[in-house]
């Protein structure tokens, strides 16, 4: 045995362990962004704020801007009134149960941005099966025009985002004591009381978190105004890739990235400074339960308010009913969650039989059976190449966000360091920064160092977006793997590596697989970084889709939302089944 | 007990609930008088707690009735019993002050801010709290968390006070201490509490009566005494503190006495019993470890036995014993602790015996 152990600098090991992530995002993340950011006042070596003058001269980007704030609003409000009562149910619900309706919400969520607003639009159209329900109830005699309109853009939003926001709400209300509604009314609360003064305020914090990320998401939106609505409904991130793609202007781009990222870092800090933003992991902060004044009592009374309201009308329901209410799950919160997962589910689903149909005119119902949507799919070069380049791209980036982000996500479980909530932040952050910014910068900086066209660059670029995920499923992971089974093995002769090698790795194996699944996905379904830098020609899956559907809605593309749509599918009941078995 | 009149708060007859084909309660008959303290002492899946969120209304029967100060509530909502719960976990309103927490039953029974607030106050001194009133609950230890949730339920006088399991999360030392203190404000208040507990001496230490439950059914309910000293069941004297139990059969019974053969040895012993045995029915003599002396006296009866271990657990030495006079399984007695037992070596033999009133004779379930 040596006198003495070898002498390791205590700093060494973390540093290393977040090395490469920091390197990484420094690299492909902040330069490339505060680049952009700085072309917005630099001009040929100087400053200038001619940018801006521009910006702010003429009224299309302020209104574009208004309107983009107005349909993120209401986005963000529809899809909490919507989201609410499914993260209820679903909170409320036993393990096996529970998971069986999350599936729904989960296949949504990670079905893509495109395959729905797609869904939408054959849903929407002319001959879709909107517009044929209501010829058949006899509500209009001639089929509307329903798409390209504020509607057809907002219930494709809603559609996309509500997801996320039941989602996000989940996490919180998992995490409140079901006694506590209970406990209020053996103290003599009605089930409406009981749910207004106790309930609702516990959840808040996800309410809020919810509607701060469906905000900030819909803030960089462009996929569904841009299939979905007409030159009234164009969105900020539309002139962005305007400027980008067709004048070339950079520099315009860049000014108008910032008044995108000074309204979402506005509304973060305004979101900080009423809630603080602990609450978007779930917890209870302290200013929402310390909010003293008047805004408390005005709060009290309303919450006072709703809850005999909703007592009166509990009242009037029939006496059994009122029994089941008072568990907290009643037949009309069910029959209500179910058709919101309808509206969640239905439009991808009916994908399927029209992709089958015989006739090329995606109306409803489908003519005839015919494969030869999967045929020309099949035999179209451009569909196949994207198709191998995706997986490729998938691939490497999964494995390289992996390696970034594991070693993080042990640090942040286990590790004892300082500025822990930063570093989160930090590896948050392309969840923050809007992703139009980053596909912007990065394409800029892909182009000076000829990344641009590149697999290469589209890998380094999707390693950016899908690190978070892994970091934030490998805590997940982590935070229910059991130490002392370390210190168990450590104690028992095994040396760290064969620790790891031997206990840690084949019990967190699942977990790894899982999170590395969602990152594929992540990349998979990518299209905002691809627009920019996959180039002309070889493009990936989602480039190839927006590329097709922007020029015209063919069949073919349904042939492809179904393949999409299953291969998630998969994808998702895989990676569930296997986060689900480690944390038993 | 005396003749005084009491009336019932809480009156139980034929309630009953399944899970599918499961029975979580066999239809159960139960009374409880005003002022009293009743225990539902029983092992996990016993139907205890299922009992206990009936009457607190967070279950629904199905079947039999429910009564409390003699108004039908079998399926009335909880907030029309008048009761008060307090919970495992104490289920305290985290974003409520200590006050608001206390307060809120009060509000919800329209009293006025003034009254609520005096009465609140009230509360947190009945538990020695006054001082927290503006303070949140996870800024509160454990034990000061349980007493406020005490006085949450205390503050607008239910007639009844359900506790289910509430002292779980403490440890021993504040277990103890809060059994005192609730016995205190028990007999401060006046209050009718049904409590809920696995551990059998919480429930002595506690209960005017104790409800032992088993299997979804009541197994023996009567006064901490009465289930120590006169078990109707083997598992009744299983439960409540160690005890020996010796198989056998009566030859002989009368008066309250038996005589009961061994099973297996054929030694006769005399027993105590409290229930009507006829010869050769299958019975358990229990017999309690500290009453079963060393060495030998005239009115007891004499066995010998090999040490097998002896071990000092603190104030009391147990002894175990192979005394295959009277069974193949060790005999466990136990004597206070001094410095003169220590010479009981293992491996020695030594004289033991009991009085026979000690001995009770359990007629086996069938």
């Amino acid at each position: 045995m040596s006198a003495a152990p070898a002498y390791r600098p205590v700093w060494l090991k973390p540093a290393m362990m977040v090395a490469p992530l920091i390197l990484t995002f420094l690299v492909l993340l902040i330069y490339p962004v505060g680049q952009l950011l700085l072309l917005s006042v630099f001009s040929e070596g100087s400053f200038t704020l001619g940018k801006y003058k521009q910006l702010f001269s003429s009224s299309v980007y302020i209104d574009t801007m208004l309107i983009t704030l107005k349909i993120s609003l209401i986005t963000a409000l529809l899809s909490i009134i919507g989201g609410y009562p499914v993260a209820y149910l679903v909170s409320s619900l036993h393990k096996d149960r529970k998971s069986r309706w999350i599936f729904w919400v989960l296949l949504s969520f990670w079905t893509s941005f495109l395959v729905r607003a797609f869904a939408w639009i054959v849903m929407l159209g002319r001959n879709g099966v909107i517009n044929q329900l209501l010829l058949a109830l006899g509500l209009q005699d001639t089929p509307s025009n329903m798409l390209y309109s504020f509607g057809a853009v907002l219930v494709g939003m809603v559609h996309a985002l509500m997801p996320l926001a039941v989602l996000t709400m989940l996490s919180v209300m998992e995490n409140i004591d079901r006694n506590l509604p209970r406990a209020a009314l053996t103290l003599g609360a009605r089930p409406g009381t009981a749910f207004w003064r106790v309930y609702f305020p516990l959840s808040m914090p996800g309410v809020a978190a919810g509607a701060i990320m469906v905000f900030v998401t819909a803030v960089g939106f462009f996929i569904v105004p841009q299939l979905l609505g007409g030159r009234k409904e164009t969105m900020i991130t539309q002139l962005i890739i305007e400027q980008v793609l067709q004048v070339m202007n950079w520099g315009f781009a860049g000014s108008i990235s910032v008044l995108l990222l000074v309204v979402v870092l506005v509304v973060f800090v305004v979101y900080d400074k009423v809630l603080g933003l602990s609450t978007m992991t779930g917890e209870q902060s302290e200013k929402t339960i310390r909010s003293q004044g008047p805004a408390r009592h005005i709060a009290d009374g309303l919450l006072g308010f709703l809850g005999s309201v909703s007592d009166r009308l509990f009242a009037l329901m029939p006496r059994a009913r009122r029994r089941e209410q008072q568990q907290g799950d009643s037949v009309p919160l069910r029959l209500a969650v179910v058709v919101i997962l309808f509206f969640l589910s239905i439009p991808a689903l009916l994908m399927i039989p029209i992709s089958f149909a015989g006739k090329s005119e995606l109306g409803w119902p489908p003519q005839g059976f015919s494969l030869q949507y999967y045929q020309e799919m099949l035999a179209s070069p451009l569909w196949l190449s994207a198709t191998i380049r995706s997986f490729v791209v998938g691939l490497f980036a999964a494995l390289a966000s992996m390696v970034i982000g594991t070693p993080v996500a042990f640090l942040l479980v286990r590790g004892r360091v300082r500025g822990k909530a930063l570093l989160l932040g930090f590896v948050l952050s392309p969840l923050i920064i809007p992703r139009i910014i980053i596909a912007v910068g990065m394409f800029y900086f892909f182009s000076s160092v000829g990344l641009v066209g590149t697999s290469l660059g589209l890998i380094l670029g999707h390693t950016v977006i899908a690190t978070p995920y892994v970091v934030m499923t490998m805590m997940a992971v982590l935070r229910n793997y059991d130490v002392r089974l370390d210190q168990a093995a450590q104690s028992l002769g095994a040396r760290p590596w064969q620790t790891l090698r031997h206990v840690t790795f084949p019990i967190i194996a699942a977990g790894l697989t899982s999170s590395f699944l969602f990152a594929f996905a992540t990349s998979f379904d990518e299209l905002t970084i691809a627009l920019f830098s996959a180039g002309g020609l070889s493009s990936t899956l989602p480039k190839q889709f927006w590329d097709e559907v922007t020029l015209q809605v063919s069949p073919v593309i349904a042939a492809v939302s179904t393949c999409l749509f299953v291969f998630i599918g998969i994808l998702i009941t895989c990676a569930d089944w296997l986060r689900r078995r480690t944390s038993v | 007990m005396g003749a005084q009149v009491t009336s019932i708060k809480l009156s139980i007859s034929g309630l009953t609930k399944r899970y599918g084909s499961f029975v979580a309660l066999h239809p159960t008959d139960l009374e409880v008088a005003e002022g009293e303290f009743l225990t539902l002492l029983g092992p996990s899946g016993s139907g205890k707690t299922t009992l206990l969120s009936m009457i607190a209304g967070l279950s629904v029967p199905d079947g039999g009735r429910l009564l409390i100060n003699d108004r039908d509530v079998t399926y009335g909502a909880p907030y029309e019993r008048d009761i008060g719960m307090v919970f495992q976990n104490y289920a305290l309103f985290p974003h409520m002050t200590i006050a608001e927490n206390i307060a809120f039953p009060l509000k919800m029974r329209k009293v006025d801010r003034a009254t609520a607030t005096s009465r609140a106050q009230e509360a947190l001194e009945l538990v020695h709290l006054p001082h927290v009133a503006g303070r949140f609950p996870k800024e509160l230890s454990g034990g000061q968390q349980q007493r406020i949730a005490l006085a949450r339920c205390l503050v607008y006088k239910p007639s009844i006070v359900l506790m289910d399991e509430p002292l779980g999360a403490l440890d021993k030392k504040l277990r103890e201490q809060m059994q005192l203190e609730i016995k205190r404000i028990h007999r401060e208040s006046g209050t009718t509490i049904v409590y809920v507990t696995h551990d059998q001496e919480e429930a002595m230490t506690m209960s005017d009566r104790i409800c032992l439950m088993n299997g979804g059914r009541i197994e023996q309910l009567g006064s901490p005494g009465d289930l120590y000293f006169r078990p109707r069941t083997p598992f009744v004297a299983d439960f409540l503190g160690e005890s020996n139990l010796l198989q056998g059969a009566v030859t002989q019974a009368e008066s309250g006495q038996a005589e009961v053969v061994l099973a297996g040895t054929g030694t006769a012993i005399r027993a105590s019993t409290y229930q009507p045995l006829s010869a050769g029915a299958a019975v358990r003599v229990m017999v309690r470890p500290q009453n079963i002396v060393v060495g030998s006296a005239s009115d007891q009866q004499s066995f010998t036995g090999r040490v097998l271990d002896t071990m000092i657990t603190g104030g009391l030495t147990k002894l175990y014993l192979s005394a295959a006079q009277i069974s193949n399984e060790p005999i466990v007695l136990s004597f206070p602790t001094s410095v003169n037992s220590q010479d009981l070596s293992v491996g020695s033999t030594v004289a033991f015996g009991w009085a026979s009133s000690d001995a009770v004779a359990v007629p086996e379930q069938s």
